[in-house]
């Protein structure tokens, strides 16, 4: 098992960069076609315009009033050290309350959770993994073309923007490659359902349990066929776990510890944490002009940790629902096996159509505005 | 039994994450007042604006601008900024929304635009002229962003000027209210609509002039 975890990694990671890389050339032709939807250009109502409540509205106060008193904090905080202490303050509130609105990372996290039979654990586990890296990525950012290479914003801007579409795009494949896994699982769900001939049963049914198996270790997007070869290698014995799943689907001790386990959700880490929120570079930004670049530093590690806590709680919520839905349905039998496989894929449905609708410009998420 | 229900739960909290994930606030903050210029017979020929950034955002824009000075920019040095501001502007409308008694009408290119530098914050200077001028007995100009991205705020002191208009003539301007209430507002109206307004009109600084 071993000697495979290496490379399908690599390949996934090779795939991601190649993903990048063709982003990156297509960027020119993908600007112009966001540049179709904007805000000023009267587009029909259809573009999925969020109506707001009255909690939404509230968040959204919040959230700007913490963020409006950051820039008078860290200004502060040049004269009076104890004004770190309130920025770490307001950045941790402001990680908080910003994922409870805007942002794409809770629907691809908890929709995946739901989609693999995570466990509530995990779900926190890559909660705070994704919006660890968000942090580190906009520290990058700033760090290296603000800092070292003295760029312009205009030029950090565009970065941004190339990398928010790759990750517009990275949401679309990652639910791409969620569809056609769980698609397949569905569909057998649904023969095993209404019989089909013997014949063909016994080795689906086999066939069907190695590849989720496998699938559970890996979700980078990479060639389907060498799945297929694996699965039976190596999980044909290992499909006894996998009877019961959808009931009560604790990972072993072995799938949490080992490499795998992590490999596992690298795919999500990689989807929400690719791209940085606007606030933190902005706020970076400032901190350097102010030359305390390290108080922005904090900041931004601090807003992660309030993101994380906010989306950990969403994927709690979404894994929890689940876990009762399949307990409700286990006292089906068959029945409640494709219902469970019904909610996994739409599960996956919802982050491929996530992501397509970002990349397209359906739906508007907090896009980079240069100017 | 339970399991419709349940499945409905999920769809909801589902849906509820993919809208919740479409809703930006804003990052940019911008202080404006706007000019409403007049021709000598009274015909509105366009807006002149003047755009004061946050200092967060300021501090954002100029990084890696040179200046000879450290700390200042002048106009010169500012010069390829604004450039690239009134050209970015245009994907956005110019963020400027102007009716002719009821009527869309649409902008020139901006020109004489620059940017200064005071007080650690900038201002964009711009003027946007009709692309035909107009005499309307009620004109109605909005300014705000979409997305909300951009939180647009008039001016406290003076926040409109109309520039030669004609005797008689009346402004109205009705400035957003906080969030809260608005968002509250949106959402009783959008029921009542049974349809989805644009979000970031609830933001919107509306300015009316009525004329004899």
């Amino acid at each position: 098992m071993s000697g495979r975890l290496h490379s399908p990694l690599a390949r996934g990671l090779l795939a991601c960069a190649a993903v990048v890389v063709v982003l990156g050339v297509a960027d020119a032709a993908l600007h112009n076609l966001l540049a179709q939807n904007p805000f000023g250009a009267p587009r029909p109502a259809q573009a999925a315009e969020p109506e707001a409540s009255g909690l939404i509205g509230w968040l959204l106060a919040k959230q700007s009033e913490f963020y409006r008193q950051m820039s008078a904090t860290i200004r502060a905080a040049k004269s009076d050290g104890s004004a770190v202490w309130t920025l770490l303050f307001i950045s941790f509130a402001y990680g908080i309350f910003h994922a409870a609105g805007p942002g794409h990372g809770k629907a691809v996290i908890a929709s995946y959770l739901v989609a693999n039979r995570e466990t509530a654990r995990r779900g926190i586990a890559l909660s705070f993994a994704s919006a660890l890296m968000q942090s580190l990525v906009a520290i990058l950012i700033v760090g290296v073309s603000a800092w070292v290479l003295n760029a312009t914003a205009k030029t950090m801007c565009k970065a941004e923007g190339a990398i928010e579409i790759a990750s517009y795009a990275l949401i679309a494949l990652f639910g791409l490659r969620l569809v056609w896994v769980k698609g397949r699982t569905f569909i057998r769900a649904l023969q095993a359902v209404q019989p089909v001939p013997a014949i063909a049963g016994v080795p689906h049914d086999h066939h069907d349990h190695g590849h989720h198996h496998h699938d559970a270790h890996d979700h980078h997007p990479h060639d389907h066929s060498h799945d297929h070869a694996h699965a039976h290698a190596h999980h044909e014995h290992d499909h006894v776990h996998d009877e019961h799943c959808g009931h009560s689907h604790g990972p072993t001790p072995s799938e949490l510890a080992g490499p795998g386990g992590w490999r596992r959700g690298f795919g999500a880490i990689l989807t929400v944490g690719i791209r940085p929120c606007s606030g933190a570079i902005l706020v970076l930004v400032f901190a350097l002009a102010q030359g305390l670049f390290w108080a922005g530093i904090a900041a931004t590690l601090l807003m992660g940790l309030g993101t994380a806590i906010t989306v950990a709680a969403i994927a709690v919520v979404a894994v929890s629902a689940k876990d009762i839905a399949g307990r409700l349905s286990a006292g089906r039998d068959g029945g409640g096996a494709l219902f469970m496989r019904g909610i996994e894929f739409g599960a996956a449905a919802l982050v491929l159509l996530f992501g397509a609708g970002l990349l397209f410009g359906y739906i508007a998420a907090e896009r980079t505005t240069c100017f | 039994m339970g399991m419709r229900a349940l499945f409905g739960l999920l769809l909801a909290v589902a849906l509820s994450l993919a809208a919740g994930a479409a809703r930006a606030h804003p990052h940019v903050w911008i202080t404006a007042t706007s000019q409403l210029l007049y021709a000598e017979d009274g015909t509105i020929t366009g807006v002149r604006h003047a755009w004061t950034f946050d200092d967060m955002f300021s501090a954002y824009a100029v990084q890696g601008l040179e200046s000879k000075i450290k700390g200042t920019y002048t106009r010169e040095e500012l010069g390829p900024l604004a450039q690239t501001n009134v050209e970015s502007l245009k994907e956005y409308a110019y963020f400027t929304f102007a009716r002719a008694d009821g009527k869309k009408e649409r902008f020139q290119e901006p020109v004489d635009y620059f940017l200064d530098y005071k007080d650690t914050v900038l201002t964009l200077h711009f003027t946007l002229r009709l692309k035909n001028p107009v005499k309307p007995k009620q004109l109605v100009l909005e300014v705000f962003d979409r997305s909300f991205f951009i939180d647009f705020q008039m001016a406290k002191d003076n926040p409109v000027k109309l520039v030669g208009a004609p005797a008689g003539c009346q402004m109205k301007l009705e400035r957003p209210s906080d969030g809260t209430a608005s968002a509250q507002k949106l959402n009783e109206q959008t029921f009542m609509n049974g349809e989805n307004s644009n979000f970031g009109m609830m933001f919107a600084n509306k300015i009316t002039v009525d004329c004899p």
